[in-house]
């Protein structure tokens, strides 16, 4: 069991990485979209830095869902997905070592660098450790729910936009939790604990569920 | 190897809501290759992916005789498909050790050289698969077969875009995996040049797609 998926991360990670694999336009995407916000909330330092969190929390939702439209995509056109389907790993493993590829890739440095976003911002520098690790909390669950309007659209030639209209609104707990927990790291009376907590436990839940329903989606979509 | 045997009885598939095949039966042995023939449309590539699991049955069965009791005849297939299942950035070794390590075979650099040297494509192990020529993706493809051992090969057009010289070798790595007691159904238009193969002739079904 250790060597196929082994095999399937290590093959993943190589296309990610490679020209073209989109890992790095996921950070460089999430510097852009903190880089303008300024330009549209006007020089208000002290209302960036009110913002920051959330301006944080949602480019990284936008650039976490931008990368996986291809998650299942690129395999299922290149008739991966057939071969990968009988494969010694259970398609839910295949699925949830994809994740992880996927998410080692594009969404770990997103967290590596916020730090250094949320100075653009104007956010303080002690939170910001704080604001990376409910990045780091999170940021699972974006992908595996991600994951599963990846799966439904997979047959879908053009399929990225309503694979972003279908899992952003299951994102919303996370990110509430997320950018609470968040804004309560940079300040204000709210507790840390309580948000940070309940936003591990849906990274968990969605770790837990997720590849079930994506491999249940990737199965019908052969039909 | 145990004598194996693959059965099929009143197979129904439907595509889209319209009948592709309906009260088809067949039987493939150990050692003898079933070839699949018939127009296009005539439902070769919907049966083989009924075979290999990939698409359901609307009715019968299909029954593997003599194979692992508690894995679906698919993981014990492998399937070849019109798409060669590389991927563009990767090398070809590079591509064919994943697959290796995917289908539970043998991942060492010695097991997928050995399978790309067998089709004459020692040469090219280390060039992105999306510099190579489309015969040389698809003896790539067939690479695939031999780097993870699984009884039953599913081949559907297999030797598209392939040479005369490596139509030859293939046909000699087929012979060899049925001689080994493997089994394989293949559909195809061109003669693969194998001894005692039985044919499965599918005619236009009513309704099949021009």
């Amino acid at each position: 069991m250790i060597g196929p998926a082994q095999a399937l991360f290590v093959r993943e990670w190589r296309i990610a990485r490679r020209v073209g694999g989109g890992a790095a336009i996921g950070a460089v995407f999430f510097l852009i979209l903190v880089s303008i916000m300024p330009f549209a909330l006007g020089p208000d330092l002290a209302l960036l830095a009110r913002l920051g969190p959330a301006i944080l929390w949602i480019a990284a939702l936008l650039a976490t869902l931008l990368g996986l439209d291809r998650l299942f995509q690129g395999d299922a056109d290149d008739g991966s997905l057939d071969v990968l389907i009988n494969a010694s790993l259970p398609l839910e493993l295949t699925v949830l070592v994809k994740c992880a590829a996927h998410w080692a890739a594009s969404a770990l440095p997103l967290i590596v660098v916020s730090p250094l976003f949320g100075l653009m911002l104007a956010m303080e520098p002690k939170p910001l450790a704080l604001v990376a690790l409910t990045l780091a909390a999170g940021t699972p669950a974006l992908t595996m729910i991600g994951a599963i309007g990846a799966a439904l659209t997979v047959s879908l030639k053009r399929g990225g936009l309503l694979m972003a209209v279908l899992a952003l609104p299951l994102t919303i707990p996370v990110l509430i939790f997320g950018v609470a927990a968040a804004s309560a790291a940079s300040g204000g009376d709210a507790p840390f604990a309580t948000p940070f907590l309940m936003l591990c436990a849906l990274s968990l839940f969605a770790v837990a569920a997720a590849p079930f329903a994506a491999a249940a989606a990737l199965r019908h979509a052969q039909e | 190897m145990k004598s194996m045997r693959l059965r099929g009885t009143d197979i129904a598939i439907e595509r889209g809501g319209r009948p592709i095949l309906t009260g088809l039966a067949f039987e493939a042995r150990a050692g003898a290759a079933l070839i699949v023939v018939g127009p296009n449309g005539a439902g070769k590539s919907s049966l083989l992916r009924a075979i290999a699991g990939l698409l359901p049955l609307a009715a019968g069965a299909i029954r593997l005789d003599g194979g692992a009791a508690d894995a679906s005849v698919g993981e014990q297939a492998h399937y070849l498909g019109h798409a060669d299942a590389l991927k563009a950035a990767l090398s070809a070794g590079e591509n064919l050790a994943f697959w290796a390590g995917a289908m539970g075979g043998r991942s060492s650099a010695d097991a997928w050289r050995g399978a790309l040297d067998r089709l004459g494509l020692a040469h090219v192990a280390d060039f992105p698969a999306r510099a190579l020529s489309a015969g040389q993706r698809r003896r790539v493809a067939l690479a695939r077969l031999l780097v993870a051992e699984r009884p039953i090969w599913l081949l559907d057009e297999p030797t598209t875009a392939l040479d005369v010289a490596a139509q030859g070798l293939f046909a000699a790595v087929m012979r060899e995996h049925l001689a080994a007691g493997g089994l394989i159904v293949a559909a195809t238009h061109a003669p693969l040049d194998l001894d005692g193969a039985e044919t499965l002739r599918l005619g236009a079904a009513a309704g099949a797609a021009p």
